[in-house]
């Protein structure tokens, strides 16, 4: 992908010194921080101290101490072991409503910014409807009426970012359209979907991915916050979100139960961010400044 | 600017309407869902058809739409299939009760939040800029559900200063009410203080390096006057657009803290209604949250178009 950004006829022109930019501090520590976040759920998914599910009526609403690091809940269960094991939960639904809102928005973002005209027209308008409709009640819209299960929360999440992607999208394309080198495509009557995804999308990338970074984040808040309210993730199964609500009526004689989830949540979100952040300064310096 | 006015007046009940086809579709999908919910999970079939043809199930969809759609146009709601009361005056009351925390939250966001960004814009790369810069990094990365815990935790449980859940009326005295108010109003507020904060700081940031406040500098206007008679009116212009749509993000916001803290609001309306299945009050909640959100959206336009030139005869406001 990087790759791609110095194959543009801008960046032909810049000194070759650019290729050795080091990473800057942001990505490598959002990096290893998500490396991090990522092994403690793929471990957290086959081992965890003890059974996540595994009850013991003798141990209820222990104190954090050197078995239990973390306490334990109503019946008796790790909560180390509960945060690790919901963990690859929370983060499917970041990635997995992530990768919808990609799938859905860039394609039609591309449309609308190359085809122009009936098709830009239709493909706006509806995502200005969909703009228009708050983020969280969107969700509710689709989980109201069918049984949650965390698929189609993840997908409702991810839907509802997907107006965001088209119009970036749609954006960069348009930028791109105009330049020499889809003009050099069109002479050489190149089809207009190879002009699309061979030479537009990879050029169309870096702005993207830095978005993409920054949904995954928002995905797994909203993402939580369905399964807090009972629309996301089913139990006996449990992500950090779900675990939350789960401690929130013993939060005056066991606060550790909900608190262990919603710090894990918390870091893990600071730590992509940092990881966006990173990408952002890596992939555009323009895009530096902007926004919040 | 009138006739910009109305295009975007004529534009927002386009959308409405839209949204309004959207809420009425969930009749379409689960359309036994309301015969069942009225006459119980063993009613004979026959009864149950019975009953979906009196209310008009059987109609094709636009009919049913049309008869929907013009009675909420007069306010008239129906009645709850759970609390079998009308709807309308329990969901005013609940707007009321939500307008109440909206309120008090957007002006605290505003406020707290501009005035946060100015001081780190101003105080660029000093100690007190990196402090607020870290904290709003942190704070943007905690859902409103957390801080609900955390408050509820510290405030509540620890140092027993605030009562964790509930709500008063204001019969039963100013301190009381407002002590009710206090946490719901930390827990929606702290992430938007740290958008708008960071917001208003980079276009801060951008505004005090353009030429117009460098030559005002060099005119030797005092800074002070330079931050707030030049700098802040156009740094602010993206922050009052910002405000508009956090005004959506503050009803996300009030449906989870709502909840939690077991506020009378139309946020835990709606998802009472979700959890009991109760179509008509769904209906018209995400109906008023929806009129709600396009007003919000409308006023930011509205205020944005008035207070920058360029866009009332221009057509920059869309992109």
């Amino acid at each position: 992908m990087v790759d791609a950004t110095t194959a543009t006829p801008a960046a032909t022109a810049a000194p070759p010194a650019r290729r050795r930019r080091p990473w800057p501090a942001t990505l490598v520590w959002g990096t290893a921080g998500i490396a991090a976040v990522l092994a403690f759920a793929l471990v957290g998914a086959v081992w965890t101290p003890h059974p996540y599910d595994g009850m013991n009526i003798s141990a209820r609403f222990a104190a954090p101490s050197a078995t239990y690091w973390l306490g334990t809940d109503e019946f008796g269960r790790d909560v180390l072991s509960r945060v690790m094991a919901g963990a690859h939960l929370s983060l499917f639904m970041g990635a997995f409503a992530t990768f919808i809102s990609l799938a859905v928005g860039v394609p039609l973002g591309l449309i609308a910014g190359y085809f122009r005209g009936l098709r830009e027209e239709v493909i706006m308008r509806a995502v200005d409807v969909m703009i228009s409709i708050p983020p969280i009640m969107l969700g509710l819209l689709i989980l109201a009426v069918t049984t949650p299960d965390i698929w189609k929360s993840a997908g409702a999440v991810g839907l509802i970012y997907v107006p965001i992607i088209v119009r970036l999208t749609r954006g960069v394309t348009l930028e791109l359209g105009a330049q020499e080198f889809i003009e050099a495509a069109r002479a050489r009557g190149e089809r207009d979907w190879y002009i699309l995804f061979v030479e537009i999308l990879p050029n169309a990338w870096p702005p993207i991915i830095v978005e993409a970074a920054l949904r995954v984040t928002f995905a797994i808040l909203l993402g939580a916050a369905l399964s807090f309210l009972g629309l996301g993730v089913q139990p006996p199964a449990s992500d950090w979100g779900l675990m939350i609500a789960e401690g929130r009526p013993f939060l005056s004689q066991a606060p550790w139960i909900a608190i262990a989830p919603g710090v894990a949540l918390v870091v893990t979100v600071i730590l992509i961010n940092l990881f966006g952040d990173g990408l952002r300064e890596r992939l555009d310096p323009r895009l530096r400044q902007k926004g919040a | 600017m009138l006739l910009y006015f109305c295009q975007r007046v004529a534009y927002v009940v386009g959308i409405v309407l839209v949204v309004s086809l959207l809420i009425f579709s969930i009749t379409q999908i689960m359309p036994g869902n309301v015969a069942y919910v009225i006459l119980g999970d063993f009613a004979p079939l026959e009864q149950i058809h019975a009953l979906e043809e009196k209310l008009g199930f059987n109609d094709p969809w636009y009919v049913q739409y049309w008869r929907w759609l013009s009675q909420i146009a007069r306010l008239d709601f129906g009645d709850s299939l759970i609390m079998e009361r009308p709807i309308g005056p329990i969901l005013w009351q609940a707007v009321a009760n939500s307008a109440v925390l909206a309120v008090i939250s957007i002006v605290l966001v505003a406020v707290i939040g501009i005035w946060l960004g100015v001081v780190s814009a101003v105080r660029h790369g000093k100690a007190s800029d990196h402090v607020v810069s870290i904290g709003t990094y942190i704070v943007l990365a905690v859902p409103e559900f957390f801080w609900c815990i955390v408050l509820i935790v510290v405030f509540a449980g620890s140092l027993q200063w605030l009562p964790a859940t509930g709500y008063t009326s204001m019969d039963e005295g100013f301190f009381v009410w407002a002590s009710h108010l206090v946490l719901p109003v930390v827990a929606l507020v702290m992430g938007l203080v740290a958008h708008v904060s960071r917001l208003t700081r980079s276009s801060m940031l951008e505004v005090m390096q353009s030429p117009y406040v460098v030559a005002a500098r060099a005119r030797g206007i005092p800074e002070a006057r330079v931050i707030r008679g030049h700098a802040l009116p156009n740094a602010l212009l993206p922050t009052i657009t910002v405000l508009a749509i956090d005004i959506g993000v503050l009803m996300g916001g009030m449906v989870v803290v709502e909840t939690i803290f077991s506020y009378p609001g139309l946020g835990r309306l709606l998802i009472f209604g979700i959890q009991q299945l109760d179509l008509p009050l769904i209906q018209a909640a995400m109906m008023v949250v929806a009129v709600i959100y396009a007003l919000a959206n409308l006023l930011a336009d509205v205020l944005y178009a008035f207070l920058n030139p360029r866009i009332r005869f221009g057509k920059a406001a869309h992109g």
